[in-house]
């Protein structure tokens, strides 16, 4: 994969001081038509964490992401992103909070009536005070990122399924976020493209060192994760030695009934008690 | 339950008067907030133009030939009825007054709700489905701001213009009808439409499709972003959006109707 040319903004030192988590849940609860689906998750995503969250089907993982974006409003509890309380702000303030973090979405939610070019640039075109050759020039260097420069004149709709999610994570950079949400990066996909994109997130989280938060039913990706790390000198994905823990800090979170019932690293996970993970990570 | 059965979902009437009580709130939030956004930059001009190529240009052919044909029977129609009176000669004031007043409005109002309203509710809907208005919120812009307000903006002004020519053609297609069929004369004709016309009909021909283009965009775009249920309810909120603007038009021209008449009185 070629380097990028220029490394994306790290959140000031500044910024870190005021908000020492990138995301803080607390006591968050939500229920839909009377059926608890979320109930009391605490959690934190510290500044350059990767964290994965787990669970069954219909456990709230999606719905976690898109309360950290403030596109679902919890029943209780309070939320932070980047220092600020998300449950307390309204819709027009949190558009600006949501240009400072990046989602990739499960189904990639491509603008399919926009080019390639023009969902990569989506977010440059909608700040309007960014130049046409500029904004060229950061889609090129995005789209390269995921290898797919060729593509950038056609619709999402010619694009096969690991290439949309390519491209929804080439618009998710390409502002440099200092957040990183995934939905299910690999659902759906074959295991061949589910690897490229891992790469792609592990590329991300090693060369950029963005916070991120991935919700996946595949535990495999999140060990990939954790076991892996990203060489720029070979410009591809390699394993770590046994024992060996990667630059960027990669932690694992588990719901269960809507409840967190394991937050900790890949070694706490491997030595949990609990009858159940044992029986998720076998 | 075995295959081929389906379940038919009974709700107690307090849940049915809540479900719609929110619905009308749900509306007024999206009519509320779109007409806010007339106030807020970005404007999205280029947005409420191409809006308007599609809603104006695209309407035009249907406005065309359904205000020709409307003012074309129109004047068939009241032929028979004025001849027996020997007022024959009146038929220029009737299709005037009644295009201008009435039928122009209204048939442009229901023919741009058939086309638009359901373009809007089904576009919108099938990015609702498939998370594209959650990633537009996502990625910082407010979809009401970049999707409702230049449909409203484009439907309203556009609505204007297309009545404007639905009226006129409606006027020439009366003209045929009694010159080519009636062997009327036709100076006397357009002397007798413009002359019947006060400024009354004018206004009141006029602000009603000021109104309908609300409703028919409001309407469409309200249907198209509450879509729930993947492409079936795409299909339902497009079907609901063609019946309520539709149905909508025509209370709301009873109401301007009487209320303009209150106010201005009768001709």
């Amino acid at each position: 994969m070629p380097a990028p040319t220029q490394p994306l903004q790290i959140p000031s030192p500044r910024t870190q001081e005021l908000a020492p988590d990138a995301i803080k849940f607390e006591d968050v609860a939500l229920a839909f038509e009377d059926k608890p689906v979320l109930d009391g998750i605490s959690f934190r995503l510290s500044h350059g964490e990767t964290k994965a969250l787990f669970g069954v089907a219909g456990s709230g993982k999606s719905t976690i992401l898109k309360m950290a974006l403030g596109l679902v409003q919890p029943d209780s509890g309070r939320i932070y992103v980047l220092g600020e309380e998300v449950t307390q702000m309204s819709e027009q303030a949190l558009f600006d909070l949501r240009r400072r973090i990046g989602m990739v979405f499960q189904e990639s939610a491509l603008f399919d009536s926009l080019t390639v070019r023009e969902n990569v640039a989506f977010r440059l075109i909608e700040e309007g005070n960014i130049g046409e050759e500029e904004i060229e020039r950061r889609v090129r260097e995005a789209l390269s990122f995921v290898e797919l420069e060729r593509t950038v004149d056609m619709f999402p709709a010619e694009l096969s399924g690991g290439m949309r999610r390519r491209v929804a994570i080439a618009r998710a950079i390409i502002s440099q976020p200092e957040i990183l949400l995934y939905d299910s990066p690999t659902g759906g996909l074959d295991p061949v493209t589910s690897t490229t994109i891992i790469e792609l997130i592990v590329k991300q989280r090693d060369v950029y060192k963005t916070s991120s938060l991935l919700v996946s039913h595949r535990l495999q990706d999140a060990f990939i994760m954790a076991t892996h790390y990203f060489d720029r000198q070979a410009n591809q994905m390699k394993t770590l030695p046994t024992g060996a823990h990667g630059e960027v800090p990669m932690t694992f979170l588990i719901l269960r009934d809507g409840k967190v019932i394991f937050d900790g690293d890949l070694d706490e996970l491997a030595h949990s008690k609990d009858e159940y993970i044992r029986e998720y990570i076998a | 339950m075995a295959a081929g059965d389906f379940e038919v979902q009974l709700i107690s009437p307090a849940e049915f008067a809540k479900e719609k009580v929110k619905a009308v709130q749900d509306y007024a939030l999206l009519v509320g907030r779109s007409l806010a956004n007339l106030f807020r930059r970005p404007l999205y001009v280029t947005d409420m133009v191409q809006q308007a190529d599609l809603i104006g240009v695209g309407s035009l052919p249907i406005v065309i030939l359904t205000g020709a044909f409307t003012g074309a029977v129109l004047a068939l129609n009241s032929a028979s009825t004025l001849s027996r009176f020997g007022s024959l000669t009146l038929i220029a004031q009737l299709v005037s007054v009644g295009m201008v007043t009435e039928l122009g409005p209204v048939i442009t109002g229901l023919m741009v709700a058939g086309r638009n309203a359901s373009g809007m509710a089904s576009e919108l809907g099938s990015m609702t489905v498939t998370e594209q208005i959650d990633a537009m919120r996502a990625l910082g812009t407010d979809p009401t701001k970049k999707l409702v307000t230049p449909r409203l903006v484009a439907t309203v002004i556009m609505l204007f213009f297309l009545t404007i020519i639905s009226d006129l053609l409606g006027l020439v297609g009366g003209n045929m009808v009694s010159a080519l069929i009636l062997g009327l004369d036709s100076r006397q004709y357009w002397t007798s439409a413009w002359q019947s016309l006060v400024w009354r009909d004018v206004t009141t021909g006029l602000l009603k499709p000021v109104l309908f283009g609300f409703v028919i965009s409001t309407v469409g775009c309200y249907f198209g972003m509450s879509t729930r249920g993947g492409t079936q309810g795409v299909g339902r909120s497009t079907t609901q959006a063609v019946v309520v603007a539709s149905v909508m038009i025509l209370v709301v021209d009873f109401f301007v109707t009487k209320l303009l008449i209150t106010l201005l009185g009768y001709r």
